[in-house]
């Protein structure tokens, strides 16, 4: 699947955290980062664009992950929910890089 | 027993001028899906930071973070009011938790700084931030293993501990056993660290069923079975419950880490 602009939800508790995640992924060119604390909040951006990838970052428990993605995959069965580790830099392109292998996704260039 | 050989030369390599890295897994923009990780144990990477250089404050969260230096010292401060300069011979853990802001620079002006981070997956996520460092006792590494890393809680320091190593000469007699406790983590591993004379082995037990044993050469090298490591080398093994590893070169030193291969979440 190609797509032209990459939407990543990010959900967590921890707000400066949150604020270097969005960076990073806005610093990759044709990602686009939602930041978002609460559940309630990622439900309602999931219902207003899609996002392939969705991160579960720190301060959310596994209980509280496993709703999310019941929800999340209740409305778009092909989002992959995963927990982001490591709080920024090291492991986040990674991560998202494996998603897209995982799935066959390709990011092209907007003409 | 199933084996993965990592060659120093085909690691991961990023140089940004001040820092220069070598990566075993996968880390930053070196992405090779066959070297994501070995078992939890998902970074190691063997880095080189120019004197006075570093990296300012920046998050972390959720991983059990262990460094080990080998040259040189490094300077850390944190958003839990530490402030500690960590040295060789000495053993930094961050279990990063619900997350941690801290920064790290070479704390000499003129000197290089190199040294070990690994990042190993917790078994307990969100878990309140915590700083350790610990000293090594180079007695206690010379021609045996020094445990460094051990879950939580650390093994009790008196009474009758279970000999967790023991280290051997080639014909196969005895050598003293360590047990220094080292600091822990939240997750089921263990790290032992030596440094051995020529034709010197040392068996390792694995401690916990499932896991597997990941063998990094620092300097020198050690034949381990019919594989010979240099060093920077790493050997995954998994589905043995021993190995033996005889150094090949005088003062060869050897980084062992038992980590789980799945990760069973607290």
């Amino acid at each position: 699947m190609e797509i032209t602009q990459l939407n990543i939800l990010a959900i967590g508790r921890d707000p400066a955290i949150l604020q270097v995640v969005e960076r990073l992924i806005n610093g990759h060119d044709n990602w686009l980062a939602t930041v978002v604390t609460t559940d309630g909040q990622a439900l309602a951006a999931f219902g207003q664009q899609r996002f392939p990838i969705v991160f579960v970052c720190a301060g959310v428990s596994t209980a509280e992950e496993d709703v999310l993605r019941k929800c999340l995959t209740a409305i778009d069965a092909n989002v992959i929910v995963a927990r982001h580790y490591g709080g920024g830099s090291g492991l986040l392109e990674n991560e998202v890089r494996a998603i897209l292998d995982h799935q066959g996704i390709y990011i092209t260039t907007k003409k | 027993m199933n084996t993965i050989l990592h060659k120093a030369a085909t690691r991961g390599h990023a140089d940004h001028g001040w820092l220069e890295s070598y990566q075993s897994f996968s880390f930053a923009d070196y992405y090779n899906p066959e070297r994501i990780q070995f078992g939890t144990l998902r970074v190691l990477n063997d880095d080189r930071v120019d004197g006075g250089k570093g990296f300012g404050s920046h998050p972390h969260d959720n991983m059990e973070i262990i460094s080990i230096p080998l040259e040189g010292s490094l300077v850390h401060e944190d958003n839990m009011g530490n402030r500690r300069v960590v040295g060789k011979g000495e053993v930094q853990v961050m279990s990063t938790g619900s997350g941690v802001f801290h920064s790290e620079y070479n704390n000499s002006p003129g000197q290089p700084a190199k040294f070990l981070q690994i990042w190993v997956f917790p078994n307990r996520l969100n878990v309140t931030p915590r700083y350790d460092q610990v000293n090594r006792d180079p007695a206690m590494e010379h021609n045996q293993l020094q445990t460094i890393i051990s879950p939580e809680p650390p093994e009790p320091p008196a009474g009758n501990p279970l000999p967790i190593f023991s280290t051997t000469e080639p014909a196969g007699n005895p050598l003293p056993m360590s047990s220094a406790p080292g600091t822990w983590i939240y997750q089921d591993a263990w790290f032992q660290i030596g440094h051995f004379d020529k034709a010197k082995a040392v068996t390792y037990q694995r401690h916990q069923p499932g896991n597997g044993i990941y063998l990094f050469v620092i300097s020198g090298s050690f034949q381990i079975g019919d594989q010979l490591l240099n060093s920077r080398d790493g050997l995954g093994i998994t589905a043995s419950e021993t190995i033996t590893a005889t150094a090949v070169d005088n003062d060869s030193e050897i980084l062992i880490m038992e980590v789980p291969m799945q990760n069973k979440m607290e």
